[in-house]
């Protein structure tokens, strides 16, 4: 922008300064313009500005190759050099110009004065002559004897010399006839000479004889001015015309300098204006003559004024034009300045002039040659500006031209990058897989010890580089914003179970308790991403792990709102106890890990209602992983999500990981809406909580009461139900941890009752609020007083014999759980291994109890109990090709108390239910080779048919059908894929039901029950 | 001495159990199983094992023989074969045995040859792996039964 502002300026000045240097006049207009109206001449400047700045803009844009750009601003370059060029020597011309011409101007004032003076001064002499002339005329003529002799007129001309400062000296010349020529020699005294011989004249008609001289002349007296050529002229023109009259300059006879004749013709009575020149020849009495010293008089002058060195003169008689006498002054060639000025000395026939020069050539023009200078200066400089204008805009096209090339590249290369790191890493993947599993196989083989060890770091390293992997590809997937979070249905609490039993041999190996509690608030279903849910969780109880030797770590999941309004509540109970934690380690306060959060920020009178919406539609989860590990310095708490930022150096040598985990974490939360904190207190623990925002599950919160007990177990669910309406006893010292325990229980749809202590729990066992089925006490409360252990034991077994609560004992691992059994010689109970875990425990549960119910229907569920009277003494055949189904459905079949008979193919079958048979119902295999399981039912109806047509119709007796009127053998169809066997394929050809395979207890028990029932009332 | 002997053994089976569930080779089905053994029948579990044992030998044998032997193997064949596979499997609970049974059913529903093939190495080690786990189960369980024989009468 700076750069266009530039050019648009210095377009302008090139546009405006041209204009303003050959334009005098239109720039002073402008400029009176411009005071005149102000705010025009703006508006126009602005308007001239912004167009030529579009001007160049567009020039820029529709100049589109570069190169023409170029050779566009190369030309403007030069053209701009060559304008400068020429125009300040425009400027030395003319100003030089200027000053010639005033030079000029001051040499003719110079040469004008002196002309004007010179021939003032001139006059002055020549009026004293004609007055001399008068003198003459009326002493010498006008009176008879003459006044005047050559003693007075010498005296006379002598003392009046002051008056003629440019005469050198007069003579008067008489008017001879030749008639008179004897008597006026006689008289003077002497005879007449020539001028140039000083010889008697010769005789002529006439003589001018000087008869008086001024003393500086007196050589001339005597002498006939008639016979020198020049006298002679001049006194024939003297006399004709009447006025002054001039020689022509010539040597003056002795000083030899260079003068001139003035000659004034003395008249014998006054002439009028008018006379003729006979008339005047006439009247002539004689002539007086001046000579003028010119050069001294010239001379004279010049010293009377100022600057007389500077110029040069010369005087010129220019009457004959061709060849101009020198009168005064050095004839120099040179003609360069010269001025020329008239003068005229009163005498028409003779011209002169006056010739001025000066002395010194002209100096060099200074200030024309630097101002010029200046300009060209100026002008390169401001053509610099532009051609480093242009060169830098050139330069930086080229540069962002080169930058977009490398950037095209840089993204290239990022692709490139991306696609190899997920190449790779796929590539890396697929043997990584191999290797894995063949080392798998190869851990099943015979091996030593230490191989068995070498195998099993070979298999550790290879899982770590595979997560490793999965986790660069992640924070890849991340950081190029391509990770797309999954929108699916799942369950909560199977993926902490999952978690949980993925970290449970790390817990147990370090002797850490490991917890999770999920609040009842929590829905069954959500639909979000469970994956990323899981490695969030994943992560953030491996850095637990990682850096927790003793103590716990627990996880608990909320609702926000949950927590929200729990807040006040636990700030009292927590001061009032401040271990009460799941291992009685202290650990961080987890609620400083989310003060910092924004939903809980944003705590306005106005939260009830967000909550009533979330609640509706999104489900707002916080999760807090609680640990007693070493905790985080206070130093390195803000770098802990940095991706590749760990602790200290020394960590990834002693814990290994890449410490991308969490920042993995953050952006997964951030992606699921939600939020991470964190608190930690070095030596005590950290707290990691993050909330994520799932969406609810409608289908699921509509049937959510109906099938409750199903969905709280969060497992394959059958099997569990067992539990229903039992009763546990959980005796634990902890509240937290017995709360973790209950919540288990009550997954398994158990009823809890709390003790602290065993005393506790004799009271309540002794106090039968009812009939407790479960006891479940936690390894501290056991082991911290073995004697009432052993008591509370005994006294189990001897109170309820067959129906005494089954004791368990909840330990934390095999280690302590061992040093108990050695120490304690008492009856030892079954060992339930935490991290607690619904499958877990309902396993080994169910393992405890299984024994237990054998001849105890009271113990069992009421599908079970009702199954088992069902069944009992029925006598039922099962089908199947597969010897193993075969035995399991005969297995559990009998273990309800029926009497199984086999068949291992369809056509075994229906000779087996051939009329008259024992066979109170049939489970038949669908999928079996030779004859499936429609076609075999399909027979065995159309047998039944048959027989019971044949009986109708009294073809056969009723006893040899043992009585039995109207033959229908319920036939239940065995499948292990729902899908694929339809109740209507089943019920068209003649099933009255399905049963999945393997047997659920829950599904069985209501097949049974209704087609047991139809018999039963058919048979009535 | 005896009856801790059993105390720990019983320790061992649960946590060996525990870890099959984990890796999810087991799952409940396994239980059921075990539940529906008593003293009618107190070798059941192996009983019905063992013949598991036989019967998928002679399918895994059969279709390793149909799969190499021929080159236009008879996927309808391997397809009951695997069915069957499936069924007992899932019978006693061998759950990633059942589910590899699936995406082995999946391939040679599209006559994927090299995906069979892959299969049915997975299929091997997989069987392989639940083989030598449950061997050590039952052995486990012989120690047990032996270690706590002599206490049963006392508890009754």
């Amino acid at each position: 922008m700076v750069v266009y502002v530039l050019l648009m300026i210095c377009c302008w000045i090139f546009s405006e300064i041209p204009m303003n240097w050959f334009d005098d006049g239109e720039s002073m207009e402008q400029k009176a313009g411009f005071f005149g109206s102000r705010q025009k001449i703006w508006f126009r400047l602005w308007e001239r500005l912004s167009r030529s700045g579009w001007k160049i803009y567009h020039c820029y844009q529709y100049i589109g190759p570069r190169n023409v750009r170029q050779t566009w601003w190369r030309k403007v370059l030069v053209a701009w050099v060559l304008v400068s060029i020429f125009g300040s020597m425009s400027v030395f011309w003319y100003m030089n110009s200027h000053t010639t011409e005033k030079r000029k101007e001051t040499l003719a004032s110079m040469c004008d004065e002196r002309a004007r003076m010179l021939q003032d001064q001139f006059n002055v002499s020549m009026n004293h002559l004609q007055a001399l002339a008068i003198l003459v005329s009326t002493f010498h003529h006008g009176k008879n004897p003459s006044a005047i002799d050559q003693m007075t007129f010498a005296r006379y001309t002598e003392r009046t010399a002051f008056e003629r400062p440019l005469t050198s000296g007069v003579a008067y010349a008489v008017k001879v006839l030749h008639a008179q020529r004897a008597q006026f020699e006689k008289q003077q005294g002497w005879t007449i000479k020539r001028m140039d011989t000083h010889e008697p004249s010769p005789i002529h008609e006439e003589y001018a004889p000087v008869i008086f001289a001024q003393d500086t002349i007196s050589h001339v007296v005597s002498l006939d001015m008639l016979s020198g050529k020049e006298d002679c002229d001049n006194v024939l023109r003297a006399r004709a015309s009447g006025t002054g009259v001039l020689t022509a300059p010539f040597r003056l006879l002795k000083s030899n300098r260079l003068g001139v004749i003035l000659t004034f013709a003395v008249y014998k009575s006054e002439l009028p204006a008018n006379a003729t020149p006979d008339e005047r020849i006439q009247a002539t009495d004689g002539y007086l003559g001046g000579v003028f010293d010119i050069e001294s008089l010239v001379e004279k002058l010049l010293h009377q004024l100022a600057s007389k060195q500077t110029i040069i003169v010369n005087v010129y008689d220019i009457t004959n034009s061709s060849d101009p006498i020198s009168m005064y002054g050095s004839s120099a060639a040179d003609n360069s300045t010269c001025h020329v000025s008239s003068l005229s000395f009163g005498d028409p026939f003779k011209k002169h002039e006056m010739r001025c020069r000066f002395k010194h050539k002209p100096p060099l023009p200074w200030l024309e040659i630097v101002s010029s200078f200046g300009i060209l200066v100026i002008a390169s400089l401001i053509g610099y500006i532009f051609h480093a204008t242009m060169s830098r805009i050139e330069k930086v096209e080229e540069d962002f031209l080169e930058m977009m090339e490398l950037k095209k590249r840089a993204e290239a290369a990022d692709v490139a990058k991306s696609q190899f790191l997920a190449t790779v890493s796929h590539e890396i993947r697929t043997p990584m897989n191999g290797v894995l599993g063949m080392l798998q196989m190869l851990m099943d083989t015979d091996l030593d010890i230490t191989q068995q060890d070498y195998v099993r770091t070979a298999q550790d390293s290879g899982k770590a580089l595979v997560s490793l992997i999965n986790e660069v590809l992640d924070q890849a997937k991340i950081e190029s914003g391509k990770l797309v979070l999954e929108a699916v249905r799942f369950k909560p609490r199977a993926i902490l179970d999952d978690v949980l039993s993925l970290f449970s041999g790390k817990s147990q190996d370090k002797g850490i308790e490991l917890a999770v509690y999920i609040s009842d608030r929590v829905p069954e279903f959500v639909i979000g991403d469970p994956g990323r849910f899981r490695q969030i969780i994943t992560n953030l109880m491996g850095n637990s792990i990682k850096f927790t030797e003793k103590g716990h770590i627990f996880v608990t999941v909320h609702l926000v709102e949950e927590v929200m309004g729990s807040i006040e509540v636990e700030t009292e109970a927590s001061s009032a106890n401040t271990l009460n934690t799941l291992s009685g380690f202290p650990v961080a306060d987890k609620r400083r890990s989310w003060e910092s959060f924004k939903a809980f920020n944003q705590e306005s009178p106005m939260f009830p209602q967000t909550f009533s919406s979330t609640s509706s539609e999104f489900i707002d989860v916080i999760v807090s992983v609680e640990d007693t590990g070493v905790g985080i310095p206070r130093e390195s708490q803000s770098l802990i999500f940095t991706p590749f930022m760990q602790v200290g150096p020394s960590i990834s040598r002693t814990h290994g990981g890449t410490g991308i985990g969490l920042s993995i974490s953050k952006c997964l939360v951030g992606l699921m809406n939600g939020e991470i904190g964190f608190v930690s207190e070095p030596q005590i623990g950290s707290t990691f909580t993050f909330t994520a925002v799932f969406t609810n599950d409608r289908t699921n919160s509509m049937e959510y009461k109906s099938r409750q007990p199903q969905q709280i177990n969060g497992l394959s669910e059958s099997p569990l139900s067992e539990f229903q309406g039992m009763t546990a006893l959980v005796v634990d010292p902890r509240p937290v941890r017995a709360k973790v325990t209950k919540y288990y229980l009550q997954r398994l749809g158990m009823s809890v009752e709390m003790a602290n202590d065993l005393n506790q729990a004799f009271s309540s066992i002794a106090g039968g609020l009812g009939i407790i089925n479960v006891v479940l006490v936690d390894n501290e409360a056991w082991s911290k007083d073995t004697d009432l252990a052993s008591c509370f034991s005994n006294k189990l077994r001897k109170d309820g014999g067959s129906d005494s609560p089954k004791l368990f004992l909840l330990a934390n691992s095999i280690s302590s759980t061992k040093i108990n059994a050695a120490t304690s010689h008492v009856y030892f109970p079954t060992v339930i291994m935490k991290p607690l875990r619904a499958s877990m425990l309902a396993a080994s549960l169910q393992r405890a109890m299984g024994v237990g119910n054998k001849g105890n229907g009271r113990n069992g569920t009421v599908p079970l109990l009702s199954l088992h009277n069902l069944l009992h003494g029925k006598q039922i055949l099962v089908v199947d090709d597969n010897v193993v189904n075969l035995r399991v459905a005969a297995g559990a079949l009998k273990k309800y108390g029926a009497q199984v008979a086999s068949a291992d193919s369809g056509k075994k079958a229906i000779t087996m239910l051939k009329p008259p048979h024992d066979f109170d119902a049939c489970f038949m295999d669908i999928q079996m080779p030779e004859m499936d399981g429609f076609e075999a039912t399909r027979r065995i109806r159309d047998m039944e048919h048959d027989v019971n047509s044949r009986i109708r119709h009294g073809e056969v007796s009723l006893e040899a059908y043992r009585n039995v009127a109207h033959w229908h053998t319920p036939i239940l169809a065995m499948t292990a894929d729902v899908i694929q066997a339809t109740h209507e394929e089943c019920t068209k050809c003649g099933m009255d039901g399905y049963v999945s395979k393997p047997f659920e207890g829950e599904q069985l028990y209501r097949e049974v029950t209704r087609f047991f029932k139809s018999t039963a009332s058919k048979s009535q | 001495m005896l009856g801790l002997g059993a105390d720990r053994l019983r320790a061992d089976m649960n946590r060996l159990l525990a870890l099959l569930f984990h890796q999810g080779v087991l799952d409940e089905q396994f239980l059921q199983l075990q539940q529906l053994q008593d003293e009618t029948s107190p070798n059941f579990v192996s009983e019905v094992v063992s013949i598991y044992f036989r019967e998928s030998e002679k399918l895994l044998r059969n279709l390793r023989a149909l799969l190499l032997e021929r080159e236009s193997s008879d996927y309808k064949k391997m397809g009951i074969h695997l069915n069957q596979f499936m069924g007992s499997s899932s019978s006693i609970g061998a759950k990633r045995v059942r589910n590899v049974c699936v995406a082995f059913r999946a391939a040679s529903e599209q006559n994927n040859r090299a995906g069979c093939l892959r299969s049915l190495e997975l299929l091997e080690h997989e069987y392989c792996y639940l083989k030598n786990k449950l061997h050590e189960l039952f052995h486990i369980e012989q120690q047990r039964v032996m270690a706590s024989g002599v206490r049963y009468p006392m508890l009754d």
